[in-house]
């Protein structure tokens, strides 16, 4: 009998690296996806060394106040400026490189939140339905009938504008996506076969939700992740042009297109590149979530 | 059941989803932190001037009574007054909104002349450097930010080449307004001076717009028409002569409609949310503008007003979404669940 246990999930752990091994060369086949990868490691690269890759560190207010430079203002893109400099004289490339960090926080906040929220409540919508399944799944509806950008817009309102609390709009805002994902995953696999025999040997409610159903929905959730980290970065370089995100002089790639923005078209390079970087990351992302939809081969809407 | 029935039941189930979107925006506007009637006045008015305002706009009323009364309002017309125009916010909206749906629907029109035949093209050279080129774009369509797209397309077309005016709706005299649509109502006038300047003024903006969808709409018909053209009856179609484009333009093309008409309809809700950040870019005189300024002057009736009018535009989106699949599968009208 142990013996057959034995058997059963060694079996079950093959299973399980043969079909990694095979996602691995799945991805591995597909270059666009790997083009993906790579920008996203370059930017968390970026964003983590960012000080050491920065050559003036402090004109984006690293250990301290931006620096300004008034005597260096405007000055175009050439090799000591490669992006140029802002009104005050700042290095634009070194502001661009520590705006990555701001961007990806709040990537992975919002998503963070979003996913901690949703998931459970799909979860439950799903499985145990009935009365608060229905009221959460109406609830969810309100939530998506509105297109996320503004419903952030009116969340961030009475909060004090701030990269903080565009953060929060957006993940109030973004959670009603992944429950909506997660309770069709769960109507769809709660009736299959397997999850009727983890019933019929006795396992507790909990123990279906997390070690039957919940691995299902792992690989649309993981799809979702990446795609939404670009949507998300976007969404919130948005709030930031529209000044309801972080506060100049904070180096937010939205916040600095705004502020470029005034001095169009003579000193084009000032909203250019922030836009640059933040095209770039959504790129990535997208590249990424594109690459895994077809490796895992989900559809998420 | 009858497609007819199935459309009223649609319908109704988008009356639940507005009144709970009308009650969760009140609440936020209502209970997060910050007082209306201090955000409008600013710091330094009066505790009087306060109070008075607070009076004025029922703020001491407990939230259930405020909400019947903007309800009860908002069916006569009365969308409480705006703090920054001192009209009514409905006829703020009214006067607003044309220049927003004239701007979102131009431009889904641009994104489905370019991006249909884009995804045909594609979906017909599958694997091919069209092909590639085409997913390629519909990448870059969807990863570009539409506010600094704007600023590109303006640095060139209007500050480098000239072609095209940079910011605003109109260069001449506005043809009297009966529609609030610039193009119609110069048309209406026979000025085409006016109707030219117009659609000058439309060209970037509405072209801005139509980048992500025009993407979506790629992509989406590159992939319906590839699954289509892999059927029996396309093979019996070429195999009895018939000429590969008129097969691809008069028959796969009609099968492979519905999914792309669901994402265009899809698609056209999401764009009134772009539409907030373009139309500052190009200083057009729309609704979502109306809306910026309002959040950046805290004028709260307008967010609310504001946010419902964007919220029904996008219900109603889905809810033609919802009407395709079933006009197309009847399978959908069946199913019952009804989500």
């Amino acid at each position: 009998m142990s013996s057959l246990t034995n058997w059963v999930q060694s079996e079950a752990m093959e299973n399980r690296k043969e079909s990694a091994r095979r996602i691995a060369y799945r991805f591995r086949q597909n270059p666009l996806s790997l083009v993906g990868l790579g920008i996203i490691g370059g930017l968390v690269f970026v964003a983590i060394f960012a000080p050491y890759i920065a050559r003036h560190p402090q004109d984006a207010g690293y250990m301290g106040e931006p620096a300004v430079d008034f005597a260096n203002r405007f000055a175009e893109p050439s090799l000591a400026h490669p992006f140029g400099t802002d009104q005050a004289g700042r290095d634009i490339l070194s502001r661009v490189i520590f705006g990555t960090r701001y961007s990806l926080a709040l990537g992975l906040f919002v998503l963070t939140f979003a996913i901690g929220i949703g998931v459970p409540v799909g979860l439950v919508a799903g499985y145990v339905g009935g009365f608060v399944g229905q009221a959460l799944m109406r609830l969810t509806d309100v939530f998506l009938s509105v297109p996320p950008l503004v419903l952030a817009l009116a969340v961030a309102v009475p909060l004090q504008p701030s990269l903080r609390n565009a953060m929060i709009a957006i993940a109030v805002v973004w959670w009603p996506w992944y429950a909506r994902l997660v309770y069709g995953e769960v109507v769809s696999v709660r009736e299959e076969q397997f999850v009727e025999a983890s019933r019929g040997i006795g396992a507790s409610r909990l123990r279906i939700i997390f070690r039957e159903i919940l691995p299902n929905v792992m690989a649309p959730i993981t799809v979702k992740f990446s795609l939404d980290m670009g949507y998300a970065i976007l969404i919130g370089a948005g709030l930031g042009f529209l000044g309801l995100g972080a506060q100049p002089p904070t180096p937010e790639w939205g916040t600095m297109i705004a502020e470029g923005r005034a001095y169009l078209p003579a000193q084009w390079w000032y909203s250019t590149f922030p836009g640059l970087a933040i095209f770039l990351a959504v790129l990535g992302f997208n590249l990424l979530g594109d690459g895994l939809r077809d490796v895992l081969d989900v559809e998420v809407d | 059941m009858g497609f007819k029935s199935y459309v009223i039941r649609r319908t109704l189930a988008g009356i639940p989803v507005f009144i709970g979107l009308s009650i969760l925006i009140f609440t936020l506007a209502r209970v997060l932190p910050g007082d209306p009637a201090r955000l409008a006045l600013g710091p330094r008015a009066s505790e009087e001037a306060v109070q008075s305002l607070r009076e004025e706009m029922g703020l001491h009323d407990p939230i259930v009574v405020q909400y019947l009364d903007y309800m009860a309002g908002l069916f006569q017309g009365d969308m409480g007054i705006s703090l920054t125009t001192n009209r009514n916010v409905a006829a703020d909206l009214l006067y607003f909104f044309p220049a927003t749906f004239e701007l979102i629907t131009v431009g889904m029109l641009i994104a489905i002349v370019l991006g249909i035949p884009l995804g045909i093209i594609a979906g017909q050279n599958k694997d091919e450097a069209e092909d590639n080129a085409s997913r390629l774009f519909a990448f870059f369509g969807v990863s570009m930010p539409a506010f600094w797209a704007a600023i590109l397309l303006q640095l060139l077309f209007a500050f480098h080449l000239g072609l095209l005016p940079a910011t605003g709706r109109i260069g001449v005299e506005a043809p009297p307004r009966i529609t609030g649509l610039m193009l119609v109502d110069s048309l209406v006038a026979t000025d085409f001076e006016a109707f030219r300047s117009a659609l000058a003024h439309l060209l970037l903006p509405a072209f801005t717009l139509a980048l992500a969808p025009m993407a979506d709409i790629a992509r989406m018909t590159r992939s319906s028409f590839i699954e289509e053209f892999n059927k029996d009856y396309v093979h019996a179609l070429h195999s009895s002569g018939i000429p590969g484009k008129l097969i691809a333009y008069k028959y796969v093309l009609k099968a492979s409609f519905a999914s792309t008409l669901t994402i265009i309809a899809l698609d056209y809700g999401f764009l009134i949310g772009s539409a907030f950040l373009i139309e500052i870019v190009f200083a057009w005189p729309g609704m979502a503008r109306y809306g910026v300024d309002a959040i950046l002057a805290n004028d709260i009736n307008a967010i609310i007003g504001v946010t419902l009018v964007v919220g029904v535009v996008f219900i109603v989106a889905n809810l033609v979404v919802d009407i395709l699949y079933g006009y197309f599968d009847p399978r959908v009208r069946y199913g019952g669940d009804e989500e």
